[in-house]
């Protein structure tokens, strides 16, 4: 009561300064708290393993940088106590390992039809809709130069100039017609599915008619078969895969029958062993002058595999598709294929971009199993180059393995990124 | 037939009816794939009669006369190509077994590891994900052979791990258990610890639904399963001895050996797949609305439970079904044993067995007919499991 009236001098009349957050709630430190010591159990394993980190952080730069033999002649400055890696083994064989025996005067066909492809691939494989200036110039330019640097790469422009040049300047020309000249999508997957395997394999394999030499294809090898395969399982495997699809999903009971059996007979074995059966038992069942060729063999069985898989893939997207558009497809009056290939199929493949590029993820690693049936694939190379007497050295099959790894990374870890990048796309229209 | 009734029924050729036409297509793929096989059939009996490849089943009853390194049935060189069958399947079966087993732990601590608040912990999982899953099993496979395994020191400098444990580049040695007549009794223990445990948990289930109350069962069972055995394995005086392998000139003699084949293809087989099966969990746990966290934190429950009680639960039933395409992929793939020569199903059976017999079509008919057993058994053990878990929707 006596307080009335007087000054209440004990409130403040001004703001206080105002004090950054106490360190235990904002800052490094607290971030630190929160982060890796928030308790006993988690702080322990963080430190260890910033220990382990620690550790072994000097011991790779002093392996892989440091002490690693970056130019020599052969093996034996690898051998040398205490170095490391020896990049010099791979700057040697590099060529084997992109080509295998491929005979050096023929590189530039692996290199146009590598190129091709990859070109096509890209058109089909980047999201549709406008694309910015950057865009277009990463297509046009970037996809045929970052194919370029991995096949034929530096060396070969300095070696033969006109003939290399001419070849990237034919990957920049085909996807500056493809981005310029607005073909159409179903264009280009038509020449990706049904022009370009042939004119590949002519071109590739060579013919007295068109005045290429003949390769044969127990000197192909290296990434370029690794790629050629993998390619060829996607290739066949999309169409013989929504065919399988849709004859699982078929009211035909004998239809159905059918794919369910090879779908599931193939899912259920290893890879090895359909790899054995295109091999051994494939030769026996076809009359002599149809027995297939020592690289078609494993082809035939990767794309097998591969379409029992795809299949799956197929039949998950037709799942998805909402019961009213095979109603609206059919009260139009079109018939089954019209209805599949006008209204499901695109639908339901573009549903399942991100499955496709996981499974050609997949297959690309699993094209490293040719090898059982003596194919020289890009690891296969690696194993045989550190053979190679010339090339011995306790480091030398850890610097190739190191190569192949991170190529195999580079290139999975990309894909797997765009089909991520595709998933959140596809989804977006679909998020309410 | 009144005319009416033909003029309501209007004359179309039974080309057009689509009941007509799925009988047609269907008798075609029939004839088709028929035709397909009855040629392979006679293309395959001819070529295998000019090129004198068995077309039976004589095979497996001759002797094999090769040796295997590694067998967990009685073999020798004198035993028959059938019994070279066995030994290669029951090596598939241990690897893919162990591996299931260990790639289970790896990688459910992965998935978590990668959901921590730890900052540390979770990249380091992000970057064992990311680049075990992005590089092929073979190459890994033959990286732990050649790069790591075959480098090792020889028996004579061998790593000694303590313990009578040694690494060389022959493989692992281990110390040989050795039992003692009692050993039984502690086997015995181990079984009834086993099964108390289990009636324990049920009991305290049902103690907790009627009252409530919460039995400690993590510790009572721990107490049953290894309490029990080790009382009663001193009781019994110790009935185990190891025989540690010991250097006797250039290799070891006594003790167990590991084959460094196995070491790196079980190796290999559960890193690799230890990667998919961490983002198959952490799919799951991810896949259950936060929500259901909050609500059991507020509970009072501690995040242990709340992980255990709630989260799990309601996870496991988005992890399962893609699980258990991991444990069939670690068995299938566990044929990549041939490239590094474990003696598994593949290396034995459609190795060396199929060059030197040359049957081709049996034996890889055979080995194949296995793999698919596995995988429907496998599949119709998880379908009934994924039954009873599945969300019973009302």
């Amino acid at each position: 009561m006596d307080g009335q009236g007087t000054d209440l001098l004990y409130l403040r009349r001004e703001e206080a300064p105002r004090l950054s957050a106490p360190i235990s709630v904002a800052g490094p430190l607290a971030w630190l708290r929160a982060h890796i010591f928030s308790g006993w159990i988690s702080g322990t394993l963080a430190l260890l393993f910033l220990a382990l980190i620690v550790w072994m952080t000097p011991e790779l730069v002093r392996f892989f940088l440091l002490d690693a033999v970056w130019s020599a002649p052969d093996g034996a400055a690898c051998r040398v106590q205490g170095t490391g890696a020896c990049w010099a083994f791979i700057e040697r064989k590099l060529d084997f390992f992109r080509y295998g025996s491929y005979p050096e005067a023929e590189h530039w066909r692996v290199d146009l039809c590598l190129l091709t492809g990859a070109v096509l691939a890209a058109r089909l494989l980047w999201p549709a809709g406008n694309k910015g200036a950057l865009g277009r110039l990463a297509f046009i330019l970037g996809v045929p130069l970052f194919m370029f640097a991995l096949t034929p790469g530096l060396g070969a422009v300095l070696r033969e100039p006109a003939r290399e040049l001419a070849v990237l300047a034919f990957g920049i020309g085909l996807a500056c017609v493809l981005e310029f000249g607005k073909a159409r999508t179903s264009l280009v997957a038509l020449g990706f599915f049904a022009v370009y395997p042939p004119l590949a394999v002519l071109l590739l394999q060579g013919s007295t008619l068109a005045g290429l030499p003949r390769v044969d294809t127990n000197l192909w090898g290296g990434i370029f078969v690794s790629l050629m395969v993998a390619t060829v399982g996607i290739v066949v495997s999309l169409p013989a895969g929504a065919l399988l699809a849709l004859g699982r999903r078929s009211r035909l009971p004998a239809v159905r029958f059918f794919s369910i059996i090879f779908i599931e007979f193939v899912r259920g074995v290893p890879f090895i062993t359909v790899l054995f059966m295109a091999n051994t038992m494939l030769p026996l069942f076809v009359p002599d002058y149809l027995t297939p060729d020592r690289l078609l063999r494993p082809i035939i069985g990767v794309a097998l595999f591969a379409s029992a898989y795809m299949a799956e893939e197929i039949r998950g997207g037709l799942q998805a598709i909402p019961k009213s558009q095979y109603e609206g497809a059919m009260a139009l009056g079109l018939s089954y294929w019209q209805m599949m290939r006008l209204i499901i199929l695109p639908q339901a493949l573009t549903l399942v971009i991100p499955n496709i590029v996981n499974i050609f993820i997949g297959l690309f690693k699993d094209t490293t199993l040719v090898a059982v049936v003596g194919v020289f694939d890009f690891l296969r190379t690696i194993d045989a180059a550190s053979a190679d007497p010339v090339w011995a050295g306790p480091n030398i099959p850890k610097t190739g393995y190191v190569f192949a790894a991170v190529f195999y990374f580079v290139f999975c870890f990309g894909m797997a990124r765009y089909s991520l990048m595709m998933e959140r796309r596809l989804s977006a229209g679909r998020r309410h | 037939m009144s005319d009416a009734q033909a003029h309501l029924q209007p004359r179309v050729s039974p080309l057009n009816n689509p009941a007509v036409r799925g009988y047609i297509y269907q008798g075609v793929l029939i004839l088709i794939v028929g035709f397909l096989g009855w040629e392979a059939i006679v293309n395959a009996s001819t070529n295998m009669r000019v090129r004198g490849i068995p077309t039976d089943f004589a095979f497996w009853d001759r002797v094999a006369s090769f040796d295997i390194n590694q067998s967990l049935i009685e073999y020798t060189a004198a035993s028959t190509y059938g019994r070279a069958f066995w030994v290669g399947l029951w090596n598939t079966l241990l690897v893919s077994a162990l591996g299931v087993v260990l790639t289970t732990f790896l990688g459910f601590f992965i998935g978590v590891a990668r959901l921590s608040q730890n900052f540390v912990v979770a990249k380091l999982a992000m970057i064992y994900v990311e680049v075990l899953r992005n590089t092929p099993l073979l190459l890994q496979l033959l990286f732990w052979y050649n790069a790591v395994l075959k480098p090792l020191p020889n028996p004579r400098d061998s790593i000694s791990l303590g313990a009578g444990i040694y690494l060389n580049n022959r493989g692992l040695v281990l110390p040989e258990p050795q039992f003692a007549p009692g050993a039984g009794f502690v086997l015995a223990a181990a079984v009834a610890g086993v099964l108390l445990a289990l009636g324990f948990r049920f009991f305290a289930r049902r103690r907790q639904a009627q009252t409530g109350q919460i039995l400690p069962v993590g510790w009572v069972s721990l107490g049953l399963v290894v309490g029990l055995p080790a009382l009663v394995f001193v009781l019994a005086g110790a009935p185990l001895s190891f025989n540690v392998a010991l250097l006797r000139g250039f290799n070891f003699s006594g003790g167990v050996r590991v084959l460094p084949e196995f070491v790196a293809l079980l190796l290999g087989l559960v890193l690799y797949t230890a990667a998919f099966i961490a983002e198959i969990v952490r799919a799951g746990i991810l896949s259950v609305q936060h929500g259901q966290t909050e609500a059991a934190l507020a509970l009072g429950l501690t995040r242990a439970q709340t992980l255990k009680l709630v989260t799990m639960p309601q996870a496991m039933r988005v992890i399962i079904p893609p699980l258990t395409n991991q444990y069939l992929n670690l068995t299938k793939n566990s044929s990549l044993a041939v490239f590094i020569g474990y003696p598994d199903l593949v290396q034995v059976f459609a190795g060396t067995v199929l060059n030197q017999t040359g049957a081709a079509v049996q034996v890889i008919a055979i080995t194949m007919a296995v793999y698919l057993v596995i995988s429907l058994v496998t599949a119709l053990i998880m379908n009934i499991y994924n039954r009873r878990k599945a969300l019973v929707e009302r």
